[in-house]
């Protein structure tokens, strides 16, 4: 038994994005863009002392056969008015938004996210992403720019121009002397220069620096690249593995690559999505789980899916019936666009799905519910429990992002039935201990890149 | 016969822009300087803007520190973030950030004010902003910077995109059709393949469109550049005018040049900017005048109508200006927040209403329902 004592879980509550997960065919699916459905989830979230809300984010319509995509949720509001909005209805849940490096200037960003982090009394947190296609880039003014070797590169300066932003106003700029007339404490706030590669930037910044210094920084990349730029920057990893032994060895690969750039292995969590159903025994949790991927893998969705992989259409095809006789057309390759192509060599995935399903006797919709199963935690509130304390425990994460599959109350049950156990244990707050986002996070607090460096005289004025 | 015709009312803002219109404000006595990034203060601004039936705030915005002497504010917070803040704790008062198009993409812009006005239920506005500067050409380092002629027609282009993206959504396009399995009626998105000068833009938005259709948009038109900008294109047009008729003459040509361009004049909502330092005597109100030149150092040029004196005074002006068809209302530009807000919702409001020129009550939930304005219909489903 490990002597080192208990860590504690972290938790963020993920508002049900714009894909199959989301099942908004339930009758107690509720809107996607109504600000009471935020609301709900967020004060919920709070309710139960989780460390942080999550939103996502995409900024084109998905499209499939050159047809905007109409089988799963379609739109949803800007992620970071949401976020400010929720800010006035909650007085300590973290607000992490996803927001694209590639579509949004530095300056604007750094400006938006220290103006959230005033706003929310220091709850920011920015899920930093990169999307270099042009099929997103049509809605924008440059179009589809950055090849995609590059986007972490540019990912990268855009970081390091933002935090440059926040830095260049001490904590304490802002002195509002009526006597003496000083707003701001002279040399306080100092010009920034960058001129970099992707960003060449002038000036100084508008806005006053927020309460956690920089907004916490989550990152998603699973590439070598994204790994690494995590290890470099990140504040939060924001996972896809969420089984135990491919988090264990993902979280030893990120968590080994800190000391390299001279963080502790402590300085960044390690959070995969994960999703939990439960059951008063593990059979009718197992039940309720099969009822949720039959709603989540509609007729049309497997077929959809399908043809994906096929890049051909396959409307044609019995999605209760055997998998396509019809080879895969290689050529295709943007039959769906917004989203990542899943195979890579579709004639080899066609052969062994279809040699799958003909071992098990499994249909299309039935191939398309396994090979697209996200694991996750099902069982009673206890075993989830146990379960979810475990993977933080033996590092194979340091807590969980719970992504719901109803929109507003997806989670009421998990928040209600197995929080408590959690805290029973001792391995998750019974009370928030801090007001930021950070000290949710136990995350240390960036100091300001103070003016001591330019002006030695500076720290001894103080 | 009594005449039925609904009895003229004047429709008032206001801005919330730091401590108030008068550069020295924030170091008055009560401003609260301190509290000036502070989320919960605005709220109480709102509050007291709501408790008044006002039209609506505004809140200005920029993206790099103002020149300017250590003795003025400085600093600012982005102006759609903070209208989104302040949306779930109000109801009936429009919430209007400036948001610029200059360095901002309007796909952007388009989906912000959305949002905000999804999470108001239908009281978000957009004033148009532009930028000229170099300082803030430098900040995003992607442009030089632009003269105004030319940065208001790339503002002209940003509205155009983004009241199209606003209707790119028709109301009825989400179905959730559980028998076909579709959740949206594709026919009912619209891409916008906007293939402009200045921007080409795919579209649809990602946000479905705005309770109120399309958010009211203002144009602060001060320029002749910007004057033709807000008759084609503003639903409520901001002017400076100091002077009684000379604030006729401008809404006449506001209005003649939207009937130009081929608009209904009666569709726009004409604000006058009008400063106001608001004392219990005319006295008073000059004293704190005077204090607040003597902190700045120089005289208050305000150049629009600026009113130094009780709450009765300023009732009877907005009468007279309203009557003479100067105005359709006013954008009032208190000197300080902390003080002049306060006396016109507790002084001013209940003598406009006793004279039967002011609202008792919002008329309905939205800021068009406040302004007059009709729902619009979608430009895209009358093609379709």
């Amino acid at each position: 038994m490990s002597t080192r004592p208990r860590k504690q879980i972290h938790l963020g509550a993920h508002f049900p994005g714009v894909n199959n997960t989301t099942v908004w065919s339930d009758p107690r699916s509720g809107s996607q863009i109504d600000f009471s459905s935020f609301e709900h989830l967020a004060r919920r979230a709070e309710a139960a002392k989780l460390d942080f809300f999550f939103l996502a984010e995409g900024l084109r319509l998905r499209e499939h056969k050159g047809r905007i995509h109409d089988l799963d949720v379609v739109g949803r509001p800007d992620t970071l008015p949401v976020l400010a909005a929720l800010a006035a209805v909650t007085d300590r849940l973290g607000l992490a938004g996803t927001i694209n490096t590639t579509f949004n200037e530095p300056w604007e960003l750094a400006k938006q996210f220290a103006t959230l982090d005033l706003l929310s009394e220091g709850r920011a947190a920015w899920n930093l992403v990169t999307s270099p296609d042009a099929f997103t880039g049509a809605n924008f003014r440059r179009g589809g720019y950055l090849p995609y070797a590059e986007r972490y590169a540019r990912a990268a300066e855009v970081v390091e121009v933002a935090r440059a932003l926040w830095d260049s106003w001490d904590d304490d700029a802002v002195l509002a002397d009526r006597i003496t007339g000083d707003f701001l404490r002279p040399g306080a706030v100092r010009p920034v220069t960058h001129h970099g590669t992707y960003a060449d930037v002038v000036g100084l910044f508008e806005t006053p620096r927020g309460p956690q210094g920089h907004p916490v920084l989550f990152q998603a990349g699973d590439s070598a690249d994204g790994r690494e730029f995590a290890a470099a920057t990140a504040d939060v990893v924001f996972s896809a593995h969420s089984t135990f032994d491919a988090g264990r060895a993902f979280y030893e690969d990120v968590k080994g690559r800190l000391a390299a750039h001279g963080r502790s292995r402590d300085s960044l969590k390690i959070l995969p999505a994960t999703v939990v159903v439960l059951g008063d025994t593990p059979d009718e949790a197992a039940e309720r789980a099969r009822e949720i991927r039959l709603q989540q893998v509609s007729g049309p969705t497997a077929i959809a899916f399908l043809e994906q992989v096929w890049g051909r259409d396959l409307e044609g095809y019995d999605p209760e019936g055997p998998l396509p006789d019809v080879e895969p057309d290689t050529e295709n390759v943007s039959i769906t666009r917004g989203r990542v192509r899943h195979a890579k060599d579709p004639a080899a995935v066609a052969a062994a799905w279809r040699e799958q399903a003909e071992a098990n006797g499994w249909s299309i919709r039935e191939l398309v519910i396994q090979v697209t199963s996200r694991g996750g935690f099902v069982g009673t509130p206890e075993q989830v429990a146990d379960d979810i304390d475990r993977h933080v425990q033996e590092d194979a994460s340091d807590g969980f992002i719970l992504v719901p599959h109803l929109t507003p109350g997806g989670l009421d049950e998990v928040f209600d039935r197995v929080i408590p156990l959690l805290q029973e244990r001792g391995s998750f707050r019974a009370e928030y201990e801090g007001t930021t986002l950070r000290e949710h996070l136990g995350l240390a607090r960036p100091g300001a890149a103070s003016a001591a460096e330019d002006e030695p005289a500076a720290e001894l004025v103080g | 016969m009594p005449d039925t015709a609904p009895a003229r009312t004047v429709h008032l803002g206001v801005d919330l822009t730091d401590a108030g219109a008068h550069p020295a404000a924030w170091r008055t006595t009560g401003s609260q300087a301190q509290r000036l990034f502070d989320a919960k203060r605005l709220v109480e601004l709102v509050a007291t803007a709501q408790r008044g039936l006002l039209d609506l705030v505004t809140l200005d915005d920029a993206f790099t520190l103002r020149p300017g002497r250590t003795g003025t504010v400085r600093g600012r917070l982005d102006a759609a973030l903070v209208a989104s803040r302040l949306a779930p704790r109000s109801g009936g008062v429009g919430l209007v950030p400036t948001v610029t198009t200059t360095h901002t993409e309007p796909f952007h812009v388009s989906k912000a004010i959305a949002t905000i006005d999804h999470v108001s239920a239908g009281r978000a506005g957009w004033q148009v902003g532009w930028s000229t500067t170099p300082a803030e050409a430098a900040a995003f380092g992607r442009k030089a910077a632009q003269d105004e002629p030319d940065a208001v027609a790339e503002a002209d282009e940003a509205v155009e995109v983004v009241t199209r993206l606003w209707d790119s959504w028709e109301d009825d396009a989400e179905i959730r059709d559980v028998a076909t399995g579709r959740f949206v009626d594709r026919e009912k998105l619209h891409y916008v393949d906007h293939e402009g000068i200045r921007f080409a833009v795919k579209g649809p938005s990602i946000t479905p469109r705005p309770p109120q259709g399309q958010p009211p948009v203002v144009v602060r038109a001060d320029s002749p550049a910007s004057f033709d900008l807000a008759a084609r294109r503003a639903d409520v047009v901001r002017v400076r005018a100091a002077t009684r008729d000379e604030a006729v003459a401008l809404r006449a040509q506001v209005r003649d040049a939207a009937a130009d361009a081929g608009r209904d004049p009666d569709a726009l909502r004409v604000l006058v900017d009008a400063y106001v330092v608001v004392g219990d005597t005319r006295a008073s109100a000059q004293a704190r005048l005077d204090l607040l030149e003597d902190l700045e150092g120089v005289s208050w040029d305000t150049d629009s109508l600026t009113h130094v004196g009780t709450a009765r005074d300023l009732a009877v002006t907005v009468e007279e200006w309203t009557s003479a068809g100067a105005a359709d209302g006013f954008l009032l530009r208190p000197s300080s927040l902390s003080t002049d807000l306060d006396a016109v919702v507790d002084g001013v409001v209940p003598l406009l209403q006793g004279a039967g020129l002011f609202r008792t009550a919002y008329p309905g939930t939205t800021l068009r329902d406040t302004l007059g304005l009709p729902h619009p219909a979608n430009r895209y489903a009358a093609i379709a």
